[in-house]
């Protein structure tokens, strides 16, 4: 497995320019994007999805080309097979912890079935399987980063970003789930990308690690 | 007295739920394609659509009769094609109550889908999900509230329309004669105990559905029970 990214954005807001210019690749199960927050992670992280567009560069996952200004290539968010867990985690409100796991399956009109096999074994290897009718807002905030995890892992992604993942937890189950996604993620065998501005996740992953600061990679 | 009192309470219900249902679509529909970022264009757009609103009720009732007339674009269209005029008509009723209903429900609905959080909507593409999955499997879900809240209002205003009903419908007793407008007749032709049956059948009505729209608002906690 390999991707490349080598982008460039210019953004504007408040009369403040910033210039993201990220050139990064990667051949490794485990990648860790590294840097101050305001450093363009999460930005790097969105065009890769899909969900915002690069003013002019090239994405590439495997052999496959989701962006490619030269050649006006731009596969929309939905066709690009990247899993997303973002950092509040977006999980849905309105759907319970396994229609958000199952979203992906449903498709179309047809009602959203409560629970399937497949949704139950992502749900049991993240062990919420006793959450399966819980609304998010019933869930600790490990329990939703599990869902927001098995929902990712659940639309069978060819990679996995993650942003600041851990952020939002508190120091001793950070490390607890830690494990557990390393672990998850080599039974799921997706290569992933992790965002992180915590020194101490880049040890943990180890992986390729790519340093960012002011929207540009440091060598 | 009571029997003749129902007759115009059930047209104003059909008159008032139909308008509702039309403005809802149509307000839902060009609240989503307005969108949620603002432009110059956009919002111009945006107070054209809401002049039913501000403008006098008979202005509204003029130019409807202008285009709904004989004479007008789509009045002559529906003589030749269909040979029917809507003019005094429940039917023109129902057009003149959805006009001015419309402009309630489309700021209800662009407010409301402009406040479901975006990261959310990006989650769903991400998952896999075509532009109207998103819409009708996240974003409508979670705006009904103000969708709803829009269309009560909407519903509202179409049960009390009086003036642009009155010059499109005029005021057929059982036939265009709304609750508003059968009130007015009955204090015209100085029958007091029958505006009051009346206005007393529009007080019940409305707090019998201030009820239910506080029940159905009411029930949404996205929470295990």
């Amino acid at each position: 497995m390999t991707f490349s990214v080598a982008i460039e954005k210019k953004l504007r807001a408040d009369r403040r320019e910033f210039l993201l210019s990220m050139k990064f690749d990667s051949n490794t199960d485990v990648t860790v994007l590294y840097g101050t927050s305001g450093a363009g992670k999460t930005l790097t992280m969105q065009a890769i999805a899909g969900l915002i567009r690069p003013d002019a560069g090239r994405i590439a996952v495997d052999d496959r080309v989701l962006f490619d200004s030269a050649m006006s290539i731009e596969v929309p968010a939905r066709k690009r097979h990247v899993g997303l867990v973002f950092q509040d985690y977006a999980l849905f409100p309105h759907l319970t912890v396994s229609q958000n796991v199952g979203f992906a399956q449903k498709r179309g009109w047809r009602s959203q079935r409560l629970s399937n096999r497949e949704t139950e074994s992502i749900l049991a290897s993240v062990h919420l399987e006793s959450f399966a009718h819980a609304y998010p807002s019933d869930l600790s905030g490990g329990q939703r980063q599990r869902v927001a995890l098995a929902r990712a892992i659940a639309s069978r992604p060819r990679l996995l970003l993650l942003d600041e993942p851990f952020s939002a937890l508190d120091s001793e189950l950070r490390a607890k789930l830690r494990a557990e996604l390393i672990e998850i993620r080599r039974r799921a065998d997706i290569p992933m990308l992790v965002i992180t501005h915590d020194a101490s996740d880049v040890a943990a992953f180890g992986g390729k690690t790519v340093h960012v600061d002011n929207g540009s990679v440091i060598e | 007295m009571q029997s003749d009192a129902i007759v115009p309470l059930l047209l104003t219900l059909k008159v008032a739920s139909l308008a509702t249902i039309f403005a809802s679509i149509l307000g839902i529909v060009v609240g989503k394609m307005l969108g949620r970022r603002r432009s110059f264009t956009r919002d111009v757009a945006e107070s054209l659509l809401t002049l039913p609103l501000v403008l006098p009720p008979t202005v509204l009732g003029y130019y409807l009769l202008v285009v709904l007339g004989r004479e007008g674009f789509i009045g002559a269209w529906l003589m030749r094609t269909f040979g029917v005029s809507l003019i005094f008509t429940w039917q023109g009723a129902v057009i003149a109550s959805a006009v001015a209903a419309f402009p309630l429900i489309l700021r209800a609905a662009r407010a409301a889908f402009s406040e479901v959080d975006m990261q959310l909507e990006n989650a769903a593409r991400s998952l896999g999900a075509t532009e109207s999955e998103v819409f009708f499997r996240v974003t409508l879900p979670l705006a009904w509230r103000g969708v709803l809240a829009g269309a009560l209002l909407a519903f509202a205003r179409a049960m009390g329309e009086f003036g642009a009903t009155l010059m499109v419908a005029g005021s057929l007793p059982g036939r265009t004669q709304t609750l508003s407008l059968a009130i007015y007749d009955a204090v015209m032709a100085g029958d007091d105990a029958r505006a009051n049956t009346l206005v007393i059948i529009s007080l019940i009505t409305a707090v019998v559905l201030l009820i239910a729209a506080a029940q159905l608002l009411q029930r949404t906690r996205y929470s295990k029970p």
